[in-house]
């Protein structure tokens, strides 16, 4: 549990200390975050996670904490609102079940190791090149019929692609991730390209 | 002049955003439950649950009805549990009951005195709990999180004779449909600051026809309570006082089982 | 979504179909709520059960899963028969007029054309007729419909056999309230009303699924639906981005901005073929040239020159013959063909179709990267937890932390198309490190790996530019910038995608994209949220890709001579007075939204009112070549308990079917019961998003099967009751959830029991249980491949089996 009594005391003592003195303004939309808790914390606008609606929502960040998540109000998709989902936004932060360092796993192991980045990184980009070299082809033969008379004929054409590769996964990155995997993939010659807009 | 919350149930999507909505800003942990054959899966208020929502499935002349209950104090007019507080925690401020923790001596007599059973114990903190319609973010001019996190405006939060105005007239709209449509907790245990707009009978939804402050609250308020830190001690030290009420104990403990039982 | 979210509220009836909006896309929801309140709208759900968006719907019509064709069908031929199409609408802005080639026929579930051995079609005959004399080969037509051989005749007598009796014998839906989903929705069919069409997976998961969404089209044309406010075909997408990785191409058979991915067919040999192949007559289209030399230009620098086709021979071309898709890449795993694996954020133990089968193929692999926020299903697939025997599978497998959405910066494309920025609110937790920052790394160190390669197969490597700034801030900035394009001769950022260039002057990473970041800002970070519309457009709110359009095909908004159908449903007009006489132009289309449509276009000039103009033929296709048929007909679902009464075709003739180890095919003696599956709203996609959650594993923790009680007494089966469900593929155990919510159907007599169960579970998380995927099998639609989660065969017991 996150809230120690002294927090939760502080935070009801607070509140009743405050009342009477200031008023109900609840109009302007982005009253409605900016204080308390959260007071002279700047919300940071993000957009949710979870389904294509795309909704707006705010963390509250402070000294490199999460301190709170709320939805935006100044969105015009949710005007603050959040669904179960979008209002869990800060266990995300918040979660000793998020990986926090690189993980290998030896063939036939049945534990992960840590290891550092630099050497999970070169590992994989050796592992992707000798299965790239390996299994590159280059050209294919192709039959073509001629429209006309008929006639089969072969043609070579460049097809400059990996078979042994596969690539998955893209619809929980940012566009602009998208784009460089796409762009490392097909420059590779991957043409197992798939993600779960497939699905 | 109060503030309250209408909930009107006829709009409500049971998305239940406004259930994590009051875990996040409130910092409630989670508690273990189980999928027992209904979505709801929270059964009742705990020490760490504030709100819930209820799921209600009815068959009616081959009408299939699914009513969403969206739970949390009723923040009555003439609250029962202030009544009893013998620390004088209890307050009203702007139609919220809120609890002053400070004072709070986690004695749970507002637990059995309130009509709605809402007060829950928290082990951690050892204090009763409850909803304070978020007066410390109302304070500074935010909504309350779980009428902000509200997708569909099913949750509004306003001033009580507004809110009213708007659940009757709402009503009207709905009798046409619905025969039983009414505004609750207008004068439900003395009114509340909470309303809801539903679109059936009470009992259908999870909430008391005609819910009551027991007598025995008057008989508190009126004969005990001046000697209430007094009694509080010896509660402390375990002494049994029988003449409280029965029903009161079994209230304190079912909260401290269900905690034991989350551990 | 051809429209957006906040559109809804313009709507006059929601048909949600295939779709639990209010569970799985709650928002539609606060706009639907809107549009009852203040305009009376009518919220119509269509669904096996009775969920929580039929809670709040006015009407709730069952319907057996996998009978969408069934049900859109009677709907079309209701609006037929009664009349209640937009005559004018149907006559000018869809093919409705075109006559049909003589050879076309359709007969007892075939169109013309079938070939059983390959399971296609030639489609040669699907095609409109033209007069042999006409140099242009235009397609005749008859403005009257009357030609027998029309398009609207065609679509009539094709539908004509979907009355609604036949109809509610096959989807097992009350007559009563058939007529009245029929009367509600086809009362949008009037200049002043509009009805939108919301669906999701419950559409998508079929294996005849895009044409259930060709239905929809066909319907909501006939209805004159398309471009207006309210109105549309509204794909409700499921992750926050599967838009944005769709449009960046993340799938075999596209490139970015859905180019097609060459293949290995001869035309595709150099860019002169591919170009031929790709570019139509007439359209926007007509611009491919345009679009993949400037990605050319984009990803390969001053490599791609005119003199070596901008570097298409860098692209690889896959096998024409085979099959790449999701299905496809998980069979050739299985084989064995598949060494190595990059998986970012995809957990296809949980998430793929028959997980049975491809948590076994994940086994055959050498390697695999895992690049995820959580230990997922698919990262630890090779863990005793897993049930398998780690000392016998050989995969290396690396898991690399990534951060999460508010812990870096970056854009994402929502489902109306908004392409929208999230700030950075913290670093990122731990070791952990952006998806961004680690594909750049990986760019990076496979250049350095090549270097020095003289070997031809390299230079794609060597010569895709990766000279990207190293510190995040400038390395994001710097992509989204390479993907909005560059005029190359002024190192310029273009204003907008009319700017691209053929000749290599100008770059573009994605050209639907361009202008979301141009000389004058990052505009995916625009936050002006006034609606200057007054129909909720919201134009200053972020970028909507193309060109900041709202609402697609909006040209249709307006009638022939370019005045709004109706003042309720505007959105642009023609206005005489705006045009630029100097530059010769008559008029301007102005209004409530960027046009869809070339702005200077009068509605008197030849194309004035082809309002499709990604189309070749700039008109509504109500026939369209789709690899099953030129209209949408009904099949059974690989397993169904039921003969198709419609034709002696049962299953898609199109569909492809996977003979493979593994995925067999249950039949109905064995399995009499209809199975699906769907999610709820406090969980994502393959649970790791949420199942690590607290608060959210508090309020769903288990699987559960929803059942009737009809069922669940046949079976012994009481609520609450730990239960399995068992398919030709494998077995899970879930809670049974029995409810009066699903009720058995009656098809055709016949008392049809059908079960749902969430997919989103897997062992790992707070809330873990078993994936409902290893029920699934490897079928695909029919044009996408798209799995058929969504109707197969099983059966339930009492019980952990």
């Amino acid at each position: 549990m996150r809230i120690t009594r002294r927090e939760f005391l502080k935070i009801s003592s607070a509140a009743i200390a405050t009342l009477p003195v200031l008023g109900f303004d609840l109009t302007p939309a982005m009253a409605q975050i900016g204080e308390f808790r959260i007071k002279n914390v700047k919300p940071v606008p993000t957009i949710c996670p979870y389904c294509g609606c795309g909704c707006g929502l705010v963390v509250y960040a402070a000294d490199g904490k999460v301190i709170a998540t709320e939805g935006d109000p100044d969105h015009p998709i949710n005007q603050g609102s959040t669904c179960a989902k979008g209002a869990a936004l800060y266990q995300i932060y918040d979660n000793p079940r998020r990986m926090r360092k690189p993980l290998y796993r030896a063939p036939y192991s049945n534990h992960w190791e840590e290891k550092d980045w630099d050497w999970v990184l070169d590992r994989i980009v050796e592992r992707i090149k000798a299965t790239r070299d390996k299994n590159f082809i280059t050209k294919e033969t192709v039959k073509v019929k001629d429209e006309k008379t008929g006639v089969e004929r072969d043609v070579e054409i460049n097809v400059n692609r990996t078979e042994a590769i596969a690539t998955l996964g893209g619809a929980a990155l940012d566009n602009e991730e998208c784009y460089l995997y796409t762009k490392l993939a097909r420059s590779l010659g991957v043409v197992y390209v798939e993600h779960q807009a497939r699905l | 002049m109060a503030k309250g919350y209408l909930v009107d149930t006829t709009k409500c999507i049971g998305c239940r955003g406004c259930v994590v909505a009051c875990k996040n800003w409130n910092q409630l942990p989670a508690e273990p439950t189980g999928f027992k054959g209904t979505y709801q899966t929270v059964a009742d208020f705990s020490g760490n649950t504030f709100t819930y929502i209820g799921f209600n499935e009815y068959e009616e002349n081959g009408q299939l009805k699914w009513y969403f209950m969206k739970r949390q104090c009723m923040h009555c007019l003439d609250p029962a549990c202030m009544k009893v507080c013998p620390q004088k925690a209890i307050s009203i401020v702007d139609g919220a009951v809120v609890r002053d923790y400070g004072k709070c001596a986690g004695c749970q007599y507002c637990a059995s005195a309130c009509p709605f059973h809402v007060p829950k114990y928290n082990t951690k903190i050892n204090k009763e709990t409850k909803c304070s319609m978020c007066a410390e973010r109302v304070a500074e001019g935010m909504l309350p999180a779980c009428v902000k996190a509200c997708v569909t405006g099913a949750l509004q939060f306003g001033e009580r004779d507004e809110l009213l105005a708007s659940a009757r007239e709402r009503v009207n709209a709905l009798k046409a449909e619905y025969p039983n449509a009414r505004v609750y907790g207008e004068k439900e245990a003395g009114g509340t600051n909470v309303l809801y707009v539903l679109a059936d009978v009470p009992s259908k939804y999870g909430l008391p026809e005609n819910p009551q402050v027991s007598a025995l609250t008057t008989a508190w308020q009126n004969y005990v309570k001046p000697y209430g830190p007094w009694l509080i001690a010896l509660t402390a030290a375990g002494s049994i006082l029988s003449f409280f009420s029965t029903r009161l104990l079994k209230v304190g403990q079912r909260a401290h089982e269900e905690e034991s039982l989350h551990g | 979504m051809t429209n957006h979210w906040v559109d809804l509220r313009n709507t006059d009836c929601a048909l949600i179909i295939g779709s639990n909006a209010a569970e799985n896309h709650p928002m539609s929801f606060k706009w639907l709520t809107e549009a009852r309140e203040k305009r009376g709208a009518k919220i119509i759900s269509v669904d096996p059960r009775f969920t929580r968006t039929s809670a709040r719907a006015d009407i709730y019509a069952p319907m057996r899963s996998g009978t969408d064709v069934a049900f859109i069908g009677g709907l079309i031929n209701y609006v037929i028969q009664n009349n209640l199409y937009f005559h004018d609408y149907v006559v000018n802005y869809t093919n409705a007029a075109y006559i049909i080639d003589d050879g076309y026929e359709f007969k007892d579930g075939l169109f013309s054309g079938y070939d059983p051995e390959q399971r296609m079609y030639d489609q040669k005959t699907w095609a409109y007729k033209t007069d042999p004399a006409d140099p242009d080969k235009k397609p005749l037509k008859d403005p009257t419909l009357q030609n027998p051989r029309c398009v609207f005749q065609l679509l009539k007598k094709h539908f004509e056999r979907y009355d609604v009796d036949t109809v509610c014998k096959i989807t097992g839906t009350p007559k009563d309230v058939y007529l009245k989903v029929a009367e509600t929705f086809a009362a949008t069919g009037k200049p002043d009303k509009s009805g939108t069409i919301c669906y999701a997976m419950g559409t998508c998961q079929h294996s005849n699924a895009s044409q259930n969404i060709r239905a929809y089209s066909i319907l909501q044309l006939l209805l004159g639906n398309m471009g207006i406010p309210g109105g549309g075909i509204n794909a409700l997408r499921g992750e926050s981005n599967v838009q944005g990785s769709t449009d960046m191409g993340l799938l075999s058979h596209l490139l970015t901005a859905y180019l097609n991915a060459p293949t290995n067919d001869a035309a595709y040999k150099d860019l002169a073929g591919y170009i031929k192949k790709e570019t139509p007559k007439w359209g926007f289209k007509t611009n491919t040239p345009k679009w993949i030399i400037s990605m050319l230009k984009a990803w390969y620098g001053d490599a791609a020159t005119k003199e070596n086709d901008y570097c298409y021979q860098y692209l690889p071309k896959r096998d024409a013959k085979r099959n790449f898709t999701h299905i496809g890449l998980f069979e050739a795993m299985y084989e064995g063909k598949i060494k190595g694996a990059l998986i970012f954020g995809a957990n296809p133990v949980v998430g793929g179709p028959n997980a049975n089968k491809e948590a076994k193929a994940l086994e055959n692999l050498d390697w695999m990267v895992a690049v995820d926020l959580w230990e997922t299903e698919t990262s630890t697939f090779w863990s005793r937890e897993a049930g398998a025997d780690p000392s016998k599978i050989k995969t290396e497998v690396f898991f690399l932390p990534a951060c999460s959405s508010y812990e870096k910066q970056g854009t994402v494309s929502n489902s109306g198309r908004w392409i929208q920025f999230r700030w950075k609110a913290v670093d990122p937790l731990g070791e952990s490190r952006s998806d961004l920052e680690i594909l750049y790394e990986l760019g990076k160190r496979i250049k350095e790996a090549y270097a020095g390669s003289t070997d031809p197969k390299d230079k794609p490597l060597l010569d895709m530019t990766w000279d990207y700034p190293e510190e995040e801030e400038k390395l994001l900035d710097e992509v989204q910038r390479e993907i909005n394009g560059y005029d190359l001769t002024t190192k310029k950022l273009l204003p907008k995608f009319a700017d691209l260039k053929d000749d290599g002057t100008t770059s573009c990473g994605v050209w639907i994209y361009c202008g979301m970041y141009t000389e004058e800002g990052n505009k995916t970070q625009k936050r002006d949220n006034k609606d200057t519309t007054g129909i909720g457009q919201y134009p200053n709110w972020a970028f909507a890709w193309p060109v900041n359009r709202r609402i697609i095909y909006n040209r249709c908004s307006a009638d022939l001579s370019g005045n709004p159908w109706s003042e309720a449903k505007k959105v642009i007009w023609w206005d005489p007075t705006k045009g630029d006489p100097a530059k010769g132009e008559k008029g301007k289309w102005v209004g409530l939204d960027v046009p869809d449509f070339i702005a200077t276009v009068a509605p008197s000039d030849p194309d004035g009112s082809k309002p499709f103009i990604m189309h070749p033929d700039g008109v509504g296709g109500l026939f369209a070549k789709m690899a099953d048929g030129p209209f949408p007909e009904h099949y059974e679902p690989w397993e169904s308990p039921v003969q198709n009464i419609l034709s002696s075709i049962q299953f898609d003739p199109a569909a492809k079917i996977w003979q493979s180890p593994m995925n067999e095919q249950g039949t109905p003696d064995k399995y009499p019961i209809i199975g699906t599956t769907y999610r709820v709203v406090e969980h994502w996609q393959a649970g790791a998003m949420t199942r690590n959650l607290p608060w959210l594993a508090e309020l769903m923790p288990n699987v559960f099967v929803e059942m009737s009680e009809e069922l669940a007494k046949e079976k012994g089966i009481q609520n609450g009751d730990l239960v399995t469900v068992e398919s030709a593929r494998g077995k899970v155990t879930a809670v049974a959830c029995v409810t009066r919510r699903f009720k058995p159907f009656n098809i055709n007599g016949k008392i049809v029991h059908e079960i749902g169960i969430l997919w989103h579970y897997g062992y790992k998380g707070v809330a873990v249980g078993d994936p409902a995927n290893r029920l699934t099998p490897h079928i695909g639609d029919a044009n996408s491949n798209t799995p058929e989660y969504k109707a197969w065969l099983c059966d339930v017991f009492k019980g952990v089996k």
